[in-house]
């Protein structure tokens, strides 16, 4: 039975987009954490930890999403687990995340100059003390853009979760247009639900990198 | 349970994957030249156009890229023909993923632009070349080669991307994997050949863009 | 008494030879101008002296300690090597005051509040006191300079080294730097500068070292060698660069 589409149908579509912000959140906590495990990986001075890192990185940017999520719902089933969308689709966005935020991460300490390290290190300063003092805070600084920007990335990626059954705002969407049959309407709504959640994310991290850059050219 | 993993299932069916792989390089092809077409064409609207086509290629471009992909494409292929225009599978997907794309390219394109410096666009100018033969000779070809790595990096996502369009049935990789998943019961190893089939496209894409670097780039 | 020994170093970057066979040394109360063209070594010599720069022959002692020895211990030595490079290098993400506090207290354990007053003295060495709380970004190149020079003090160095520090800066705020160096100099630090200020090398330092494909190619006392210099290479160094 078809029906109209009704503001109860809005409500619903609003209250799925908690599910969009809940997974996101988690896919941004158990993606940085993994990512900083990820990024101390990719730099110590020990090869096969490198190459780990590397092939960690490569493997997750290479292949698409998708395709990491339904391994991850397939591999789960196979090695006898039982776990629900939740656990399948936190798992799979945290590491995908994790890839990215390293090699992010590894960029902005790469931008810190050369000449910082020269200075502190030329004051006594040993390695730890450095990267506490004067390299990471700086790194930290240059990051926040780039982040926030791939924050709005992992918002719009959760929309594929509704592949493998996850309940967030773009599978509410598609059970809604099942019902209504209104579908130019409800992914209009959709969408602009996704816009109001991502557009002051970018305006955002576009604010902090032009702060940013303002701060740095002297 | 035990599972016993076996991929021969898989690879003996490794031909109608290859098929979908196809269909993807080809989707990713038309893509990434009709994308890279919009992308100049926003880029030159957001640089130089009056204030109502500015505003126009700046709400697109904010429209595409604060919103999914998915959500992209089920608008041009299930909302659109409620609006009169009905699209079958594929040439939906390459219109939702061109004009996903076009967004991407723009903004890409217009950081090229204003990366070339004013001096030289002024110097075209006083030459007498009109304000277009200023971008197509003087800002175009150095613009490109400032942002080749990250249009580069961009043609590899969107790539990926095309596994999405698996959600309308389209058969590419991404779908024929599903496909065939349905048909063997081999979930995790279809999904394991079909990524690394997708990793392998994207270091070949990688290389061959390395290589069109040097060729038109280095001379 | 000599506070630094180079002796018959060599370094190369690859293929290319930068320091041929250098030896030089440096007393206590020196003040060493380093001249010659760019390419000859001078700031090369300069950053292996803190081993910023490793060598592949040779040896460096700076008082007992040989610097090229992997044994030493290079943050001990680079608390008696104060250095200061001509892009100031300030840390950006503190005020001047932190940027001068942060190697005493971090390195050398010093206590906040002392740390503090010794921040104020050697700001006020360097003319700069009111500026204590300020960020780099606000002040303009002579006075950020002057801070670094002030943040190597701090460390109360045996001797100093400064890598061409006015030549990144406009000409009307090289005076002031030049102005702490001299009261420096008078103060009895030892000093070695790579520097283009001829005007400085004759009038302030005691000594030239002049520099030439990579080696010490003259050097004798300030005001002599750079009045009467004994090479053709450094007379006609000195006449492109005095016109």
């Amino acid at each position: 039975m078809i029906r109209e589409v009704n503001s109860l149908d809005l409500l619903y579509l609003i209250m799925a987009a908690r599910w969009t912000l809940a997974l996101t959140a988690m896919a941004f906590v158990g993606g940085g954490l993994l990512g900083m495990i990820v990024l101390l990986l990719r730099v110590v001075p020990l090869r096969p930890l490198r190459w780990l890192a590397m092939g960690w990185i490569q493997a997750i940017q290479g292949t698409p999403l998708l395709a990491q999520l339904f391994v991850f719902f397939f591999g789960f089933a196979i090695f006898g687990y039982r776990v629900s969308p939740w656990v399948a689709a936190g798992v799979a966005f945290s590491i995908y995340a994790s890839a990215f935020f390293a090699e992010i991460w590894r960029g902005c300490v790469e931008a810190v100059p050369r000449q910082q390290w020269e200075a502190s290190a030329a004051l006594g300063l040993g390695f730890g003390q450095q990267l506490r003092y004067v390299i990471v805070p700086q790194a930290f600084r240059i990051s926040i853009p780039p982040t926030v920007g791939f924050l709005v990335q992992l918002v719009k990626n959760t929309s594929l979760a509704s592949v493998i059954g996850f309940v967030e705002l773009t599978r509410e969407g598609q059970i809604t247009t099942g019902a209504t049959f209104r579908p130019f309407l409800v992914y209009g709504i959709v969408a602009l639900l996704y816009f109001l959640i991502c557009f002051p994310l970018s305006q955002w991290s576009q604010h902090l990198e032009r702060r940013l850059n303002v701060a740095h050219s002297h | 349970m035990i599972y016993t993993f076996s991929f021969r299932d898989v690879f003996a069916q490794f031909d109608t994957l290859l098929n979908g792989a196809v269909l993807t390089l080809q989707l990713s092809a038309i893509t990434m030249v009709a994308g890279l077409v919009i992308g100049i064409v926003g880029a030159l609207a957001r640089s130089w156009g009056p204030l109502p086509v500015r505003l126009t290629a700046a709400t697109y471009v904010e429209a595409i890229r604060n919103t999914p992909l998915l959500i992209q494409l089920f608008i041009v292929f299930f909302g659109l023909p409620g609006m009169g225009l009905r699209l079958d599978a594929t040439p939906a997907a390459v219109a939702a993923l061109s004009i996903n794309l076009g967004a991407y390219a723009t903004e890409i394109i217009r950081a090229g632009i204003q990366a070339i410096h004013k001096s030289q666009v002024e110097a075209g100018l006083a030459l007498g070349l009109s304000r277009l033969q200023v971008f197509r000779y003087v800002v175009l070809f150095p613009a490109l080669k400032v942002i080749y790595p990250a249009l580069a990096s961009q043609f590899i996502l969107l790539m990926l991307a095309t596994s999405v369009v698996s959600q309308i049935s389209v058969p590419e990789l991404f779908h024929t994997a599903s496909v065939l998943q349905s048909r063997t019961f081999r979930d995790f190893e279809v999904y394991i050949v079909a990524a690394g089939m997708y990793l392998a496209m994207a270091l070949i894409f990688r290389l061959a863009f390395a290589l069109i670097h040097r060729w038109v780039f280095q001379r | 008494m000599s506070l630094i020994r180079i002796e018959h170093v060599t370094k190369r970057f690859g293929e290319l030879t930068v320091l041929d066979d250098v030896s030089l040394s440096v007393n206590a109360g020196d003040i060493v101008a380093v001249i010659g063209r760019s390419g000859s070594g001078k700031s090369t010599m300069l950053r292996c002296i803190n081993a910023l720069e490793a060598i592949q022959g040779g040896r460096i002692v700076v008082g007992d300690t040989v610097v090229n020895d992997p044994a030493t211990d290079l943050r001990k030595l680079r608390q008696q090597v104060g250095i200061v490079f001509q892009s100031y290098n300030l840390f950006p993400h503190l005020s001047v005051a932190q940027n001068i506090m942060l190697a005493p207290t971090v390195v050398k354990k010093v206590p906040q509040a002392e740390a503090r007053r010794l921040a104020e003295e050697v700001l006020a060495r360097v003319g700069l006191s009111e500026k204590i709380d300020t960020y780099p970004d606000k002040l303009s190149g002579g006075q950020q300079q002057r801070v670094a020079i002030a943040r190597s003090l701090a460390m109360q160095p045996k001797l100093m080294l400064f890598d061409e520090i006015t030549s990144a800066l406009d000409p009307e705020l090289i005076g002031e730097v030049l102005k702490v160096l001299e009261s420096l100099a008078k103060q009895g630090m030892t000093m070695m500068l790579v520097t283009h200020e001829m005007g400085f090398a004759r009038n302030v330092a005691n000594r030239v070292v002049f520099m030439h494909k990579g080696k010490v190619w003259e050097e004798g006392p300030a005001k002599e060698t750079l009045s009467r210099p004994r090479t053709q290479e450094l007379e006609s160094f000195l006449g492109s660069v005095l016109h």
